[in-house]
């Protein structure tokens, strides 16, 4: 893997999928986008495992745009899994969703999400919003460094 | 308190407030801002208590913007106890630092911090970072709903 992954986008909706890589690109904010299209998918991707095997823990994506309907396993659940593991825990995750559900949102950051964001139903209104998206989580956070995410670098905190 | 508090700004630098409050105003992304100076006047304010007794734990700030390095109380520590009590741990918060050094990065994240931001020397790109933070927590995320601090709430998560 000689490029790393900036954004794992988990979206099972491929017109969704396509609007969002096509904000980001058009806005230069991604050059290296995965796609998982279920919450299995994405789970092995994070977790280096399947058919991501050759991946390592120490060079996660920046961000983790991840809608929360999907297959096989629900974005709560990957989410879930995500803070749940040390080597995995620091990795942003923004959710993208179409749910309006406020127990979504609620339990969505209860379970450690980065930041909430509803899809915008218009097409100008979903792009603009994947662009502030990428604009802060792509080019104004600071990630941590690769080689952070072990647990043994705890500090102590 | 007719008006809430949308963004609890924690800096203990009088120029590095003036010029984040300016920053967002000019470009309308908040109405209520409270600055606190230091990290006993930020627990003060998102614990309700001392002379913030009268703020309730039901309407807290939509963001949070901490400086680590406070009289005090610092930021780590400010954030370590909004994220060890239920009423407060969903509450976003961002860290604006002037620090590079690894170590609070690392704990930032290890804390549960939702992101994290470098402030830059240069005063253009300072507003800029600002109106970056600003467009994307004020109109892009969806800030944790009420149900979001009640303990009894978490579905199990």
């Amino acid at each position: 893997m000689s490029n790393e992954v900036e954004t794992l986008l988990v979206e099972d909706s491929p017109e969704d999928a396509e609007l969002t890589i096509r904000a980001l690109r058009r806005n230069k904010l991604a050059n290296e986008i995965h796609v998982a299209e279920d919450g299995t998918d994405a789970l092995d991707f994070l977790f280096c495992r399947g058919a991501y095997a050759d991946r390592t823990f120490s060079h996660p994506p920046k961000l983790v745009l991840l809608d929360l309907h999907l297959p096989k396993v629900d974005g709560m659940e990957v989410l879930r899994a995500l803070r749940a593991d040390e080597r995995t825990k620091a990795i942003p995750v923004v959710v993208l969703t179409s749910s309006f559900e406020q127990e979504d949102v609620a339990a969505g950051y209860k379970l450690g999400a980065s930041a909430y964001v509803q899809k915008p139903v218009d097409f100008e209104g979903f792009s603009e919003a994947v662009r502030q998206i990428g604009m802060f989580w792509l080019l104004i956070n600071q990630a941590l460094p690769p080689g952070e995410f072990t647990a043994s670098k705890a500090h102590g905190v | 308190m007719s008006h809430e508090v949308e963004i609890l700004l924690v800096e203990d630098s009088p120029e590095d407030a003036e010029l984040t409050i300016r920053a967002l105003r000019r470009n309308k992304l908040v109405n209520e801002i409270h600055l606190a100076e230091d990290g006993v006047e930020a627990l003060d304010f998102l614990f309700c208590r001392g002379a913030h007794a009268d703020r309730t734990f039901s309407c807290p700030p939509k963001l949070v913007l901490l400086d680590l390095k406070l009289p005090k109380v610092g930021g780590i520590e400010v954030l370590r106890a909004i994220r060890a009590d239920e009423r407060t741990k969903a509450i976003p918060v961002v860290v604006l630092t002037s620090s590079k050094e690894e170590k609070d990065l690392i704990d930032g994240y290890k804390l549960g911090v939702n992101a994290y931001a470098q402030k830059p020397v240069d005063f253009e790109q300072f507003s800029e970072t600002v109106r970056q933070i600003g467009m994307f927590w004020m109109l892009i995320n969806q800030a944790p709903p009420s149900g979001a601090f009640v303990a009894s709430a978490a579905r199990g998560a």
